[in-house]
């Protein structure tokens, strides 16, 4: 399948999870276009993380679909997921603590590829993320910050065509969260991305489209200035936080 | 196989290499009788193997590895006594073995069956196998021609050179099987935890969300690891019974259940000599034991379980090799260079 | 008609025998996510406190009823202090300690009493008459505590202090603990709780079985099963998997016989585990006890 941009990659329709009577997701139609970067926003419990999980197959939503380039991936194991070519970074760091910072991104890397290849694609995103420092060090005694490059390393060694990050800046320094915005920015020339955000400083520097969840639903979607000046939104988003 | 296995290697091949030494040393040094009581020893390392490559590398905690070893004897003996002759009979063994690890595995892993639950379920099967085969001591209970005896057991047949019923091995001879099936046993799993496999099921140990994030199916890297265990458990338990002469349901017992984990905690998870060496020191202490009635050999080796999981956790073999890469450590030239790329590769 | 009482009279004492022996392990398990691979031996414990106390004179009720949850129930506290309290929330490392435990606990009676035991003590009570047929007296007896046990469990949780603390757990051990709950002491209380009840099937069950110190393994295969397919909820879970999984052991055994039986339990836990990974009660029955 050749690929367009304009092409729908992700897609939900009328999408609920309910956990006995709440409603964490609540008949959400998404829609994300190949190559987009768009950024899910809300207060916490908005349903944001439940929305994402329920892409990335990590839970079973209740109801509704879930189309990921067209096909049904609704309750689909995170596995089938990723092994469309999507690359999934959790909140918190999922990375495999008694293994070398060398090893876990090259099991990302040789999911995809043989050997030989795998290798050089180990090496380059080594280089590519500045993690030559810590290549042999065990991932299990690295800052938290650096687990989280280590995932990121992950995630960009699959070469992915969908990258969904949740909260990829959280716990990380001022330095580091602007690396990481760099590097989104670099992931988006080749793939499309979903990020779950909170830090609004971040998704300022890294935003195109704005995704507001609000009490499991989406509010509104539009850019960052946009719902900044929203009234609406400021409410939901600052009432909450103030 | 490349180079940076080839190195990851080493190690295996320097014990396996101390191993074949030691076999063909040892019939010329010890007595007959040592040597009958070595091949069962080696018969429960094979045992101790399987359950470091299942738990140790694939983080899989499955407490009736016995039963895996049990069921091999008991296939093979039944196999042997309907064929007249060892040779399908090891391979019925290996196959009926893996084929039952892999159903059971089927709704363990399939079902996402978490860790200790997964040990109580495959405990629990061990000790059904237990009283299940105590209660065939009727003469209703044979398959084809052989009896299985309830409580006493069924008389194992030795193995015999293959397609050869007629010349069957002396013990001396069965004891070279057994070293060599060790042997063998041990650079397979050595070389398999180095494969693309064995790492994706390390990291599965490591983080099952993340391999499975990844891509990986991490149900089928499970029940792969669990059934290749249960077949060379399968194997340990061909030669056990071949050592001890026949079989019993004492083998699927609460008590061997608990040997076998002792084993691996002692050795340390996660590398595969220490195991084998923890199978047998106290395989030796035991023995020793036996000839005494002060301390009972329960009471001994429930301290021993306590005390390791309380103070020494990882084992004594992870523990050394902390110790000596601590020490290299301070000495920081040529000792770091040459560690390779993995944080762990076969001991 | 006769046939049918009786038929289900044994149906019925099958299912009070599991949810007997699984009680004091699924309290434990419920309150404190601790899989207690020693309860056999809580049980075995149990039986020979039973037998010693009769032997030395000790009335038969008295020694069972009162000695051998008390016995246990101590041996419980003592034990949760000293080995089980350093390992809380390390399920794995916990399982095997109690592991080393149970062996501990055989080796220690092994060397006491021997391997085997000359002495046992009789069931107390006759035989009960239904129509044509006879019932010992004794295994209705059984039922009955069964009963009451359940009940005195299901009293203690709804209407205690240690009981809504327990439920606390159960429903979010993490957030009980954040609440400032003394988990220590409710732990520590919960284990002899849970030994006692163990304590006390296993006095109860002496006479039917007899007393061997690796009596223990008899009983853990079924109480693990009835446990871990029942589910965390304490009494729910054991009742649900008592009576499933009785009732088609009961069932198997009165058409081809005991050892169909037992295979027809396992069996049936094993599908059981593949389609409710979490037991009964993880499915249904969530806000049960």
């Amino acid at each position: 399948m050749t690929r367009q941009r304009g092409d729908v990659v992700v897609e939900t329709r009328d999408l609920c999870m309910h956990f006995g009577g709440v409603r964490a997701v609540d008949q959400v139609d998404f829609t994300l276009f190949d190559r987009e970067l768009r950024c899910l926003i809300g207060p916490n419990g908005a349903g944001k993380s439940t929305f994402f999980k329920c892409l990335t197959g990590q839970l079973v939503p209740t109801s509704g679909e879930v189309l990921i380039r067209g096909q049904d991936m609704t309750g689909a194991e995170p596995f089938e997921v990723a092994s469309l070519g999507v690359g999934i970074k959790t909140q918190v760091p999922n990375v495999f603590d008694g293994l070398t910072a060398e090893e876990n991104i090259w099991l990302s890397a040789r999911r995809w590829h043989g050997d030989a290849r795998a290798r050089v694609l180990t090496g380059e995103t080594i280089e590519r993320l500045k993690l030559g420092d810590i290549r042999r060090t065990l991932v299990g005694r690295l800052a938290h910050g650096q687990r989280q490059w280590v995932e990121l390393g992950m995630v960009v060694a699959a070469e992915p065509w969908l990258v969904l990050l949740d909260e990829p800046a959280a716990g990380m320094t001022h330095e580091e969260t602007y690396r990481t915005a760099e590097l989104i920015e670099e992931i988006n020339k080749t793939s499309a991305l979903i990020v779950v955000e909170h830090d609004m400083q971040f998704i300022r520097m890294i935003s195109r489209t704005v995704t507001l969840f609000h009490e499991g639903r989406i509010l509104m979607q539009d850019t960052m200035e946009a719902i900044s000046a929203d009234k609406r939104a400021r409410e939901v988003y600052l009432g909450h936080r103030a | 196989m490349n180079s940076g296995m080839l190195r990851q290697m080493r190690p295996t091949f320097v014990y396996a290499l101390l191993g074949v030494i030691f076999m063909f040393a040892a019939p010329n040094v010890l007595q007959l009788f040592t040597i009958i009581n070595l091949t069962t020893a080696i018969a429960l390392a094979v045992l101790a193997l399987s359950l470091a490559l299942i738990w140790g590398y694939g983080g899989i905690l499955c407490f009736g590895q016995v039963a895996f070893f049990g069921l091999g004897a008991y296939v093979y003996t039944i196999s042997a006594i309907n064929f007249g002759g060892s040779t399908w009979a090891i391979l019925m063994a290996v196959l009926v073995t893996s084929a039952f690890a892999a159903a059971l595995g089927y709704f363990i892993f399939y079902g996402r069956v978490s860790d200790v639950y997964l040990g109580v379920i495959t405990l629990t099967v061990t000790l059904i196998f237990f009283s299940l085969i105590r209660r065939t001591s009727g003469p209703e209970y044979k398959i084809g021609n052989a009896l299985l005896g309830g409580f006493n057991g069924v008389s194992s047949p030795p193995i015999n050179l293959p397609w050869n019923p007629s010349s069957f091995l002396f013990p001396e001879q069965v004891f070279y099987v057994a070293m060599a099936a060790l042997i063998l046993c041990y650079v397979f799993v050595g070389w398999l935890v180095n494969t693309k496999f064995g790492r994706v099921c390390v990291a599965i140990r490591e983080n099952e969300l993340r391999a499975e994030l990844l891509g990986y199916d991490i149900r089928a890297y499970k029940l792969g690891i669990f059934t290749i265990g249960a077949g060379i458990a399968a194997i340990g338990g061909v030669l056990f019974c071949n050592g001890v002469g026949r079989i019993t349901p004492d083998v699927f017992n609460l008590y061997n259940a608990a040997l076998t984990i002792i084993w691996v905690i002692v050795g340390g998870r996660g590398t595969l000599i220490g195991p084998i060496g923890a199978t047998f020191a106290l395989f030796y202490l035991t023995s020793a034991l036996g000839g005494q009635t002060v301390l009972n050999n329960n009471l001994v080796l429930g301290v021993i379980l306590i005390i390791f999981v309380l103070l020494v956790p990882k084992g004594v073999a992870p523990t050394i090799i902390d110790w000596v890469n601590a020490r290299r450590k301070k000495a920081p030239t040529r000792a770091r260079r040459r560690r390779g790329s993995r944080a762990e590769g076969a001991q | 008609m006769d046939l049918v009482v009786a038929v289900l009279f044994q149906l019925i004492y099958v299912i009070s025998n599991l949810a007997l022996i699984s009680l004091g392990l699924a309290i434990i398990f419920g309150m404190m996510r601790v899989i207690n691979l020693a309860h056999g031996e809580f049980l075995m414990l149990g039986g020979y406190t039973v037998v010693v106390a009769t032997n030395a004179g000790i009335n038969i009720w008295v020694s069972m009823l009162i000695l051998a949850p008390l016995v246990v129930g101590i041996i419980g506290v003592i034990v949760e202090r000293l080995l089980i309290r350093w390992l809380y929330g390390r399920m794995v490392d916990t399982l095997l300690a109690t592991w080393g435990l149970s062996l501990l606990l055989v080796g220690i009676v092994t060397s006491i009493f021997g391997a085997s035991t000359g002495t046992t003590v009789s069931p107390p009570l006759g035989v009960v008459r239904i129509g044509d047929y006879s019932a010992s007296g004794y295994e209705l007896f059984l039922i009955v505590v069964t009963i009451v046990l359940l009940f005195a469990v299901w009293l203690t949780l709804r209407f205690t202090k240690l009981g809504l603390l327990a439920r606390g757990t159960m429903q979010n051990a993490e957030m009980a603990s954040a609440l400032g709950v003394s988990t220590s002491r409710i732990y520590m209380i919960t284990f002899g709780l849970g030994a006692a009840v163990s304590g006390l099937a296993g006095g109860l069950l002496a006479p039917m079985t007899g007393v061997l110190p690796t009596i223990g393994a008899t009983y853990i295969a079924k109480a693990f099963i009835t446990v871990i397919s029942g589910g965390s909820a304490i009494l729910a879970g054991t009742t649900a998997g008592s009576v499933l999984l009785g009732g088609i052991n009961g069932i198997f055994s009165f058409i081809a016989g005991s050892t169909f039986g037992e295979i027809a339990l396992l069996l049936a836990a094993i599908i059981l585990l593949r389609l409710m990974p979490r037991g009964i009660t993880g499915r249904f029955f969530r806000k049960s006890l």
